[in-house]
């Protein structure tokens, strides 16, 4: 079967990018100065020499590089990322606790910014001088052009201080006790400012290519086929047109999952989201070297996941791309 | 049938452009009888596409418009009808095929797909019914293999192929009127003759009128009874094609016909040399003034030409000429 | 445009150099003029304004928290008693700085690679391309701030961690028009004459190509602004200099408080990235050659 095949081919591509990531991570922690010894004499306020070469005998920092690399590559295969010294956890853990929050963001903020895009689009295309057209240029400016933490700020300011419609920051109100629905609605409140924060940006571009991919289509020969046809308006549009203005978009938005992630991290910050954005910030500045290249590792993967994924949309919607 | 099935009269079709606003067609008429087979020809830009476009009522948006004139259909007059009247008419009664098989049929459905919603849209066909249907249109435009065939996707076919679909889908609910535009134009020359044969089996089956718009005088020749030569939005000339071509009335069409390599000529020393003709078409900016639009390049110009649009003149029931000194030429 | 009678007979032709007619249909551009306008007012102001408003930004020079308009100080002051005024200032310095250096960065790895990966095919193509690939997963924030938390935050560094994870855009127009141009036949008439492969790619096919690339580096200088604020937001900016998304990221707890002194640091950026990202759009319509038929 051709499709499982490359499927399969796929995914091993995929693994040997993660092996790449990890392997330059790996050896960009390390030509860094310092290391987890000096963090931990930090903390213990300071040590000797010999303190220090113990330390390192201890975690195996002694070793050459590529035995420190292969053993670490090794355990990554078992799902051991190390453990972190300053959170006192296996990064697995770590990671795992936080990975929901920011796949539910992402996630959340890419399907809102491509539905809301492709209806935009389909609009102002069919109505090139109206105000869902003009709507669009001025979020395709405005939304490039605001930093994203900016514009968090600003709804923040607006919806959750002035007028108090949403919660201030976090993903749920710990006081809430309830069953599952009561949490759920908890935390999609939470969600709406984060997720349509971190969609702005995104939505500006979609929105821009599906009205001029919609435009482009809507003067092709095989829309002329279809009113020629006598079809009604509807079909013509949602049927004919419509199928054929979506893989640009689908396409463009598996190109941006890696800048939705750092634009998570920014969005996280702001809205004090407990995902791996805030964690990621937290171990840097912390020097935590497992639990960084644990998140780099997972924030790789969820962009190669988000790839496939889109790879997936796209053949549902264009048959032509299964034959590549 | 006395009645003829479509009578355009005094038809003008306005364009929008930088400039200002153009007759694309300017005071057409001419009739179509059920059942019959007639030519448009004439170079590009003439206006020729544009007519069959107005009569589809599928003019390019803000840009276009039936300005005056008639078009009646069937007793009908379609620049007076609604747009819903005209959907129900596209597709049913008037199809229309394109000249670019490649691009006109939607990449992302299937072709069975594509001829089966012109069924359940106008003949109110169940889903299997029009299904099965369109697997009997392949078989009836020659697609080998319809039953397999029928699920494929455009890209998955070639160019006569894609075209055959076409016909398939404009023949589905057996129009009263084909217009087929440049249908071959794209297509290889073996290819060409395999789809004019076709049209004209079909034809003879369905007694479909079809309304063939080329460039192509070989074209004309083979297919059509009467033709009709445009010339810069105007009808030039207009009769039965054997005659025209034996002795044809306007220069343009002399012009036109010399350019074929000797097709209908037998080989003799009064063979025609292949010639051209001299100048370009007017633009879109010079259509409709009062002269004879084809004087820059006429070398039986004189100065009535160049101050008066010429009336037409007859020849015999069914030739006419739009010339001044048509009776020359 | 080229001037044309009417008639067949008399056509004069006015010839005019590619830049001006370029230059010509960016004028006529209003958006774009009025991004290049501002454009040029934020760079003046960045050049004399710190000399000229003499206040060091880092000073404490009057009570937190002044609002605007108070006591002379038209911005207000921040959390520290601070200037905003000289924190815009200075601020601007080095967004710009970092902006147009970042970009150069992301544009020469960019061109390099796009060049070479377009111009040839087979292994070359493949390696390079792959690399293109590995830098577009990895998540370009997230390797920034480990870059500059490993190796400090200078300057250079941040400016060295932006222009590295950013040129993957430039890489793909560039190969996409050197695959385009390798193809014409005016390159294959130059390497029928013995053009050597270098020359080729430097001398014939790069300035056809500089198009779509002058106005990808364009929006790449906006890009590298507002990820140099998204750094500094977080901390992870040099100590000594005043950025502004670091203005932003210190008062950031103050927002309900003194929302001034977030909002505006984020309008400056704001007002800069979409000045420049009017004049890349104005580039673009005015170097692209099929909107110029219109």
């Amino acid at each position: 079967m051709a499709f499982v095949q490359k499927f399969l081919i796929r995914v091993l591509y995929a693994v040997i990018l993660l092996t790449a990531v990890l392997v330059l991570n790996f050896s960009m922690m390390h030509l860094a100065p310092g290391d987890v010894a000096d963090t931990i004499s930090q903390s213990m306020g300071g040590a000797d020499q010999e303190v220090l070469d113990q330390i390192r005998a201890e975690y195996g920092l002694d070793q050459p590089f590529l035995i420190q690399l292969g053993r670490y590559i090794g355990n990554v295969l078992q799902f051991n990322l190390g453990y972190s010294y300053f959170f006192n956890t296996p990064v697995t853990d770590l990671i795992l606790q936080r990975l929901p929050a920011t796949l539910l963001l992402v996630f959340t903020a890419q399907i809102m910014a491509l539905l809301i895009g492709v209806v935009l689009g389909v609009i102002s295309a069919r109505r090139p001088n109206g105000l869902a057209s003009h709507f669009v240029t001025a979020l395709a400016l405005f939304g490039y052009a605001a930093p994203v933490f900016w514009t968090g700020i600003l709804l923040l300011i607006a919806f959750s201080l002035k007028i108090q419609w949403f919660p201030v920051a976090g993903m749920q109100d710990v006081t809430v006790s309830g069953g599952f629905w009561v949490h759920a609605i908890d935390i999609a409140k939470h969600l709406v400012l984060p997720a349509i924060t971190l969609g702005s940006v995104f939505l500006a571009l979609y929105s821009r290519l599906s009205r001029a991919t919609m435009m482009e289509v809507l003067g092709s020969d095989y829309v002329r086929t279809a009113k020629a046809k006598g079809l009604t308006e509807r079909e013509v549009v949602y049927k004919h047109a419509l199928k054929n203005s979506l893989s640009p978009v689908i396409t463009l938005a598996g190109l941006q999952f890696s800048a939705v992630i750092s634009g998570a991290v920014l969005v996280e910050a702001v809205f004090s989201w407990p995902g791996l954005g805030t964690l990621a910030f937290q171990s840097i500045i912390a020097r935590d070297t497992p639990t960084i290249l644990g998140i780099l590792f997972f924030s790789a993967l969820v962009v190669i996941v988000g790839n496939i994924l889109t790879d997936l949309a796209l053949r549902l919607v264009d048959p032509r791309m299964g034959g590549k | 049938m006395s009645e003829p099935l479509l009578k355009v009269e005094n038809l003008r079709i306005e364009l929008t452009t930088r400039d200002g606003i153009a007759p694309v067609i300017d005071n057409l008429s001419f009739q179509l009888d059920a059942g019959e087979n007639i030519s448009f020809v004439g170079e590009s830009g003439c206006g020729k596409s544009m007519t069959a476009l107005g009569i589809m009522g599928l003019l390019p948006d803000r840009i276009g418009r039936i300005a005056s004139g008639s078009i009646v259909f069937d007793g009908e007059d379609l620049t007076q009808a609604s747009e819903a009247r005209l959907k129900e008419i596209r597709g049913n009664d008037i199809s229309m095929i394109f000249q670019e098989p490649m691009t006109s049929l939607n990449p992302v459905y299937t072709v069975g797909e594509q001829i089966a919603e012109v069924l359940r849209r106008h003949q109110d066909l169940g889903t299997s019914q029009a299904w099965n249907k369109a697997i009997e249109l392949l078989d009836a435009v020659q697609i080998p293999n319809p039953k397999a065939r029928v699920s494929d996707y455009p890209f998955q076919m070639s160019g006569g192929q894609r075209q055959r679909v076409m016909i398939a889908i404009a023949l589905a609910c057996e129009p009263k009127i084909l217009i087929a535009d440049e249908p071959t134009t794209a297509l290889d020359v073996t290819v060409q003759a395999q789809i004019f044969d076709l049209l004209r089996d079909l034809q003879a089956e369905t007694g479909t009128a079809i309304m063939l718009i080329t460039h192509d005088m070989g074209a004309v020749a083979e297919m059509s009874e009467r033709m009709i030569v445009m010339y810069a939005g105007r009808k030039a000339e207009e009769g039965r094609v054997d005659e025209v071509i034996e002795h044809p009335r306007h220069p343009y069409t002399k012009g036109l016909i010399s350019c074929v390599p000797h097709i209908m000529k037998t080989l003799s020393k009064e063979r025609h040399k292949l010639t051209e003709i001299e100048g370009i078409v007017p633009s879109l900016r010079e259509f409709g003034r009062d002269t004879c639009l084809f004087a820059a390049r006429c070398d039986m110009v004189e100065e009535r030409c160049r101050s008066s649009r010429p009336d037409e003149a007859a020849f015999g029931s069914t030739q006419k000429s739009a010339c001044w000194r048509a009776k020359e030429v | 445009m080229s001037e044309t009678t009417k008639g067949p007979e008399e056509e004069v032709v006015e010839a005019r150099s590619p830049f001006s007619e370029a230059w010509e249909m960016f004028r006529r551009n209003h958006a774009a003029m009025a991004g290049l306008v501002v454009l040029v007012l934020i760079v003046i102001a960045a050049i004399i304004g710190p000399p000229l408003y003499a206040v060091d930004p880092f000073e404490m020079v009057w009570a937190p928290f002044s609002p605007p308009g108070v006591d002379g100080f038209i911005l207000g002051t921040d959390y520290l008693g601070r200037d905003l005024v000289a924190a815009l200032l200075g601020g601007a310095r080095v967004s710009l700085i970092i902006g147009l250096a970042a970009a150069f960065v992301s544009i020469v790895i960019g061109v390099s690679v796009g060049a070479l990966a377009g111009f040839y095919s087979g292994w070359v193509e493949e390696v390079l391309m792959r690399i293109t690939e590995f830098f577009q997963v990895l998540p370009t924030l997230l390797f920034s701030m480990v870059i500059v938390a490993l190796f400090g935050a200078s300057l250079p560094m941040i400016t060295f961690a932006i222009g590295v994870v950013s040129w993957t855009a430039v890489a793909r127009i560039t190969r996409a028009e050197f695959m385009r141009i390798r193809e014409l036949e005016y390159v294959t008439a130059s390497r029928a004459s013995g053009a050597k492969n270098f020359k080729l790619m430097f001398s014939v096919i790069l300035p056809n190509a500089l198009p779509p690339i002058i106005v990808q580096s364009a929006l790449m200088v906006g890009s590298a602004i507002l990820f140099e604020a998204g750094l500094s937001f977080l901390g992870l900016t040099d100590p000594n200099v005043v950025s502004w998304g670091q203005v932003i990221g210190s008062n950031r707890q103050y927002i309900l408080d003194a929302p001034y002194t977030v909002t505006i640091p984020g309008l400056a950026i704001f007002v800069t990235v979409l000045a420049i990202s009017l004049v890349g759009d104005g580039l673009n319509d005015a170097l692209n050659p099929k909107l110029r038929q219109r």
